[in-house]
């Protein structure tokens, strides 16, 4: 919520000009009301030689927060814990740039009409930052800034010097100094490079956001190395902005029950690696090496366990060979996703009469899963706890018990051969465990025993010699008419 | 068909819970039949269907439409188990045929009425009513042309009953007279001990009646004996056995329904053709050694027997082999044979053998099911139901169930009788492997019923989101029997509060607590300290075995770590029944310090309990909030700390410049200081822990043992137990919780308990709860009262409401904070977890206790202000 420019000047070129750039009187505090508090601007210090302007932001919290209009019970709006506490008034977030534009809206344009020929010269500035919230550390912020002129010098701030094993924050100190840019080039970069380090995700509220950062960006946003970063993130928070409308705070709210962040439980839908855009190869293979195993199968009505966001869903329904296809998942976000991905609501009836999507869950037995000819758990089982597992297989091969069963997952052997993934660590967040094909193998067998299904392993993705294929395949057939359980 | 000539009033015996259909032309008086025998209510006729679904009675154009609501309406008050009636000519072969289909649907009776009037006094009525006066004749004469060609075939048409009468004054002086079906003995309440299969061990049966108090086949205290059949076949002595079950049916002091041995031994006896198989040879070798007059008994007992009953006011069903809901007290042959034979998959096992479709693991209904029919090693209870074989043939045990008391009564088998076909069944159908978890037990909106604050409804989204929590992160259901309630606040502190003692710091304020108990007509309440870390809640079972024995888990019979009696020993998780530790080992290793301590206080005998189901806070908080502490509480400060130096420098650099920034500095000056108040606060709750050194758990109810809720025990009492719990702790696990006792009508303990808040708090401390010592309490009108108000101490707010609340402007703002919904969310969600408790100590089914914790789990969703 503070930052500071500073300029130097000599006799010929005053360090006070910056009071005719910025529109401001150095010897008068000013004070400007925006939406989410009251913008200060004052000169701590303003001599020929050196001209500090400050811009200080009071952020009302409590109106930040009434921003957001529900229909919570209790006198407040019905907004999640983490915005009745959070950093807004203190970190130069979004909201500063925000103010930064505000006030200082001439001066970023390049108009000064009492000294015309001003905010075309160049000057030496500075800028500090004393708590800019930097998502990508120091390195980031250098790869911002230093591409556009900048000598950079960026601090780490402690999360709490009393728990140094907390570590860093996420807030950086940031000095910029400059001499060859003008002081709107200057305003320009922060205002759009502050809310791209900030990446807050719930706290923007702005629209028309493309032509705004198209306006700031002009002549030094084309050319940044960074500019795909800069562009993706500035514009995602639009996105994350209308996400937030659609978003259920049930889960938010079970996770404050908890003192848990947010995204340790909402964390369903990983929008980072599988978007379809850019399908990670492995997934292209698993998906193949299913859709053979269904073809192989002849089944026509097909149940995908754990959907996710619809990708299989979606290829099973362009073949038609598939009469009926089911996508379950436990995360209604994941069945949000999935049903726009697949734009349910606009789909012909004859093509829509094919497809369903619902929430289940695979802790539980479900009548609503009996009866079709095939089951797919792609990916699914290692998203477990290991001790909930028996209550899947019950569901799966004991009480929905469809013909042929599917079932894919990492093998642990191959992760030494991602390059990226560091020694010991499973592929995804979520992975309650990764299994070797022995491992896998073993519980399959068993399953398969119990149950009267047959079982045979393919292997999916490149059959390293050594530690295997990046993915295994379980493909189980129904042999008996029905498991042991008879008493 | 009942032919009686005599025109004199008769009376048709109509069954209470059948589907009556009035046969007759139009105009043949069935309306006013209907009407005068029958409720309002019990009738559907085809003229007010039509009207429904076309606006005219008479447009026939409509009667296909018409007639699907009728067999709708009749189809939803049968399955209801709703007598029905339905008033349409019904002369016609197909429209009867579809009723007698809809009767068999929903397994009642179909009852034929026929009313045979003359076609003259049909057109004579019709010519009198405005609306059918230009029906033409001829309607008149098929509608009996058809009726008559009816009558000689009703019967075989499947009409269990059917009476016809024959002229106007037949129809006119008729009467109906109800009927109860024979399996309804609700009225008999027993008390009952209910008998397992017994297969000719007469010997063992008389043990067995002997232990349960029966002398020479009467029970003094006036018990009845009910046989799940299966009385012959494969033993020693059937006749034996017939003759003291016979006897003591006939004399009134047993019932019996019958097994498949009699039903199939009965056929023999009527002279069918059966196979002598299944042990059915030995019956019929032993009974030729009796009279001829002995065999015509048996064979006029077993012809007689009813195929299962409902009794106990409809609380229990006793068949031979199970009977899902559905089939409670309805009459079919599809009834009938599924009580004798259970519900098959039309699959044979590796051993010949019919394999049995698992109904008890879906079985949802509140009357509890007692069975035989399936030898098992031991008699458990799944979902209500009990199966009572433990194969005494077989050479394992006759077993008896007493009722109400639900208690198991067994005697060993003298000798194995007959080798079995296959080895008994290691568990009862859908035991310990089988998943009786089934979504509908959870999904969507749901109502659920509480003895402590009758139904509480569950919305369908909250539904969904406790399902994707429960599914992903729970641990396993069976080890998570219950889940704390949220608590409400005490009321706004306000400068006029009663007492005086509060003030305009404050936003809560103890003063507040006591007041409103004081309101809700609690003298005396409890002040329990708040730890500050997070809740938890352990089950502490003795070990592994209780465990397995207990709540089922520890694997299948046949996995290796039940037989190294491996295995959790129980669970400690959270309020959202989230496990504590990612590592099972060390969750074992803190229940292992609570079940030594709760040994060395000698709490398993004192409560009579194999295990503890503990409520508890675990400290630090920072142990498991680490991650919110760092992405939002920590933070908070650092973004504080880092920003405030540079901001102040200026202002006071600006200042010194001369210019006007006075108040602005102050203001920010201040706000520095609420910032740092912030990071103190938060940092009291943080330590660092290494493994389990610096961990403490404070437990401060003991919510159940077994058999046994311990949620109304007064807390002077809960904490007594607590404190020898503490006190016996060698491990420095267990911390204590430290308490005060105040009446809330004298002021002089109010303001102790107010100091003693102020104290506690001005170190830093989190709070207080105040309980009401009584624990279950209810007010004047009945309802419950809050069972805890948590007054939290000021610099603690921070952390909830943000460091600058204490600003007066804030705290004015503030002020206007409601509590309704949170009081309210607060008693729904105790009353389920009561439910909950209440429901694992009487033994229900795991979804039953499943479905309360699960509503605790979705009602936290709710939409409330979160820092209430």
């Amino acid at each position: 919520m503070f930052l500071t420019i500073s300029t130097t000047g000599t006799p010929e070129r005053p360090a006070t000009d910056l009071g005719f750039l910025l529109h401001k009187h150095p010897d008068k505090a000013q004070a400007f009301s925006t939406s989410y508090g009251t913008a200060h601007v004052l000169y701590p210090e303003a001599s020929v030689e050196r001209c500090t302007a400050a811009l200080l932001l009071e952020v009302d919290a409590v109106a930040l927060v009434r921003r957001g209009k529900g229909k919570g019970r209790g006198g407040a709006p019905d907004a999640a814990l983490a915005q009745y506490v959070n950093d807004r008034p203190y970190a130069a977030s979004s909201l500063l740039a925000v103010a930064l534009s505000a006030v200082f809206s001439s001066a970023m344009k390049g108009q000064c009409t009492a000294r015309p020929e001003l905010p075309e010269q160049p000057r030496p500035l500075r800028i500090e930052v004393p708590a800019l919230p930097a998502r990508g550390g120091a390195d980031l912020v250098r790869a911002l800034f230093e591409p556009l002129g900048w000598t950079v010098t960026v601090e780490a701030v402690p999360l709490d010097e009393q728990f140094p094993e907390w570590g860093d924050s996420r807030y950086v100190r940031l000095e910029l100094e400059a001499t060859r840019l003008t002081l709107a080039e200057a305003l320009r970069h922060l205002y759009v490079l502050l809310p791209v380090l900030d990446d807050a995700k719930h706290y923007w509220v702005s629209s028309d956001e493309v032509d705004k950062l198209l306006r700031a960006g002009e002549g030094w946003l084309p050319d940044h190395p960074e500019q795909k970063l800069i562009t993706s993130r500035y514009l995602s928070r639009r996105w994350s902005l209308t996400r937030e409308a659609m978003e259920r705070l049930e889960l938010v709210r079970l996770a404050e029950a908890d003192d848990t962040e947010v995204e340790e439980i909402d964390n369903a839908v990983d929008e980072e690696t599988d978007t379809e855009e850019k399908p990670v190869p492995l997934a292209v293979q698993r998906r193949d090496a299913i859709l053979a195993a269904l073809h192989a199968s002849g089944a026509g009505r097909v149940l995908d366990l754990g959907c996710g966001q619809g990708q299989l869903v979606q290829a099973l329904l362009k073949d038609t060979r598939f009469t009926e296809i089911v996508g379950v998942d436990v995360s209604m976000r994941a069945l949000t996703i999935a049903s726009r991905r697949l734009k349910l609501d606009r789909m012909g009836e004859r093509q829509a009469s094919r497809v369903q999507l619902f929430q289940g869950s695979l802790a539980y037995t479900d009548n609503r899963l009996k009866g079709y000819d095939a089951a797919v758990l792609s990916e699914v089982i290692e998203h477990l706890d290991l001790p909930r597992l028996p209550a899947l297989e019950y569901a799966v091969f004991g009480s929905a018990r469809p013909r042929t069963v599917l079932v894919t997952t990492p093998n642990v052997e191959y992760n030494v051969r991602w390059e990226t993934l560091p020694a010991g660590h499973s592929r995804h967040g979520d992975h309650r465990f990764e299994w070797t094909r022995e491992e896998f193998r073993t519980w399959a067998r068993t399953v398969a025993e119990r149950h009267g299904y047959e079982v045979e392993f393919t292997p999916v993705g490149p059959d390293d010699p050594e530690v295997g294929p990046p993915t295994q395949m379980a493909a189980f057939t129904l042999t008996a008419p029905k498991e042991e359980k008879a008493a | 068909m009942t032919n009686e000539t005599h025109t004199k009033a008769r009376t048709l015996p109509v069954t209470d819970l059948s589907l009556v259909v009035l046969i007759g032309a139009s105009g043949s008086g069935k309306s006013t039949f209907a009407r005068k025998h029958f409720k309002a209510t019990e009738v559907i006729s085809s003229d007010f269907c039509r009207g429904l679904v076309a606006d005219d009675e008479n447009d026939q154009s409509a009667s296909g439409d018409a007639f699907d609501v009728l067999h709708y309406i009749a189809g939803k008050r049968l399955a209801a188990g709703r007598r029905t009636v339905v008033d349409a000519t019904n002369v016609q072969q197909e429209s009867r045929r579809q009723l007698i289909e809809l009767a068999r649907k929903y397994d009642v009776l179909p009852i034929a009425i026929v009313l045979d009037v003359p076609e003259e006094v049909c057109a004579e009525r019709n010519a009198a009513r405005t609306d059918r006066a230009d029906m033409p004749r001829r309607v008149i004469q098929r509608h009996i042309r058809e009726l008559r060609r009816s009558l000689r075939h009703l019967e075989r048409e499947g009409f269990r009953k059917v009476h016809v009468l024959r002229g106007v004054e037949e129809v006119e002086s008729a009467e109906v007279g109800t009927e109860k079906r024979f399996n309804d003995l609700t009225h008999l309440t027993g008390p009952f001990d209910i008998i397992g299969d017994i297969h000719g061990c007469a010997s063992e049966l008389e043990a067995l009646l002997g232990k349960l108090g029966y002398v020479d086949g009467t029970h003094p205290a006036g018990r009845t004996a009910v046989f799940v059949g299966d009385l012959v076949d494969r033993g020693p002595d059937s006749p034996g056995v017939l003759r003291r079950v016979m006897s003591m049916v006939g004399s009134g002091s047993a019932l019996c329904v019958p097994g498949n041995h009699e039903n199939k031994y009965g056929r023999y006896l009527k002279g069918r053709k059966v196979q002598h198989t299944h042990g059915l040879a030995e019956t019929i070798e032993q009974m030729e050694g009796e009279s001829e007059e002995f065999r015509q008994q048996v064979r006029e007992f077993l012809d007689g027997l009813v195929s299962h009953y409902v009794l106990d006011g409809g609380k229990l069903v006793v068949c031979h082999a199970g009977l899902p809901e559905k089939y409670h007290g309805r009459t079919s042959g599809r009834v009938r044979s599924h009580a004798l034979y259970g519900d098959t998959t039309g699959e044979t096992d590796e051993f010949g053998l019919p394999v049995r479709y698992p109904w008890a693991e879906e079985y949802r209904g509140r009357a509890a099911v007692v069975y035989g029919h399936t030898p098992v090693p031991t008699a458990t209870w799944l979902n209500n139901t009990i199966c009572l074989d433990t194969g005494a043939v077989f050479g394992g045990k006759l077993t008896a169930l007493r009722w109400p008391e639900r208690e198991l009564v067994d005697v060993p088998a003298e000798q194995v009788w007959y080798e079995p076909t296959r080895p008994l069944a290691s568990e009862a159908p859908g035991g310990h492997e089988g998943r009786p978890l089934d979504l509908a037990d959870v999904h969507g909106r749901r109502v659920v019923e509480t003895r402590h604050a009758g139904r509480v409804s569950i919305r369908e989204e909250n539904a969904a989101a406790a399902l994707e929590v429960m599914s992903r992160f729970a641990v396993d259901p069976r080890l998570l029997p219950y889940l704390p309630p949220t608590m409400a606040p005490t009321a706004t502190s306000h400068i006029e509060a009663r007492g005086g003692a509060a003030d305009e710091h404050f936003l809560e304020h103890p003063a507040e607590a006591f007041a409103q108990y004081q309101e809700d007509g609690v003298a005396r309440v409890v002040c329990e300290e708040k730890h500050m870390g997070s809740r938890a809640v352990a089950l502490v079972c003795r070990d592994a075995g209780v465990a397995r024995e207990r709540f089922g888990v520890g694997g299948t019979s046949r996995s290796s770590a039940a037989e190294s009696g491996g295995g959790p020993t129980g669970s400690l998780y959270t309020r959202t029944g989230r496990p504590f530790f990612d590592d099972a080992a060390v969750t074992e290793e803190i229940l292992g310090r609570v079940r030594a301590a709760a040994t060395e206080a000698g709490l398993w005998k004192e409560l009579e309990t194999d295990w503890l189901l503990l409520d508890a806070e675990l400290l630090p908080w920072s142990l498991k909030a680490s991650g919110l502490l760092r992405s939002q509480y920590a933070a908070v400060g650092a973004a504080s700390k880092a920003a405030f130096p540079g901001a102040l420098a200026a202002l006071e650099g600006a200042a010194e410049r001369g210019v006007e920034v006075r108040d602005l500095l102050a203001r920010q000056r201040g706000r520095a200081a609420d910032a740092e108040a912030f990071t103190d606060a938060y940092r009291r709750y943080c330590w660092t822990t290494e493994g389990l050194d610096g961990v403490r758990l404070a437990p401060f109810q003991i919510l159940a043992v077994q058999g046994r809720s311990l949620a109304g025990l007064p807390h002077d009492e809960q904490l007594a137990l607590i404190d020898r719990l503490v006190e016996h702790d060698g491990s420095g696990l267990l911390q204590t919780t430290r308490r005060l006792f105040v009446d809330t009508g004298d002021p002089e303990s109010v303001r102790a308990g107010v100091d003693w808040w102020l104290e506690m708090t001005g170190r830093g401390g989190e709070g207080m709860v105040v309980k009401p010592v009584g624990a279950v309490v209810r007010g004047a009108q009945g309802r419950l009262v809050q069972p805890g108000i948590k007054c939290r101490g000021r610099e603690y707010l921070r952390i909830i409401y943000g460091p600058e609340y204490t600003r007066p402007e804030n705290l004015a703002r503030l002020r206007g904070r409601f509590l309704n919904h949170k009081r309210s969310l607060a008693i729904r969600e105790y009353a389920l977890g009561l439910e909950a408790l209440d429901r694992l100590a009487e033994g229900e089914p795991l979804w039953r206790v499943h479905e309360a914790v699960f509503g605790v789990l979705a009602l936290e969703s709710e939409p409330v202000d979160p820092r209430l």
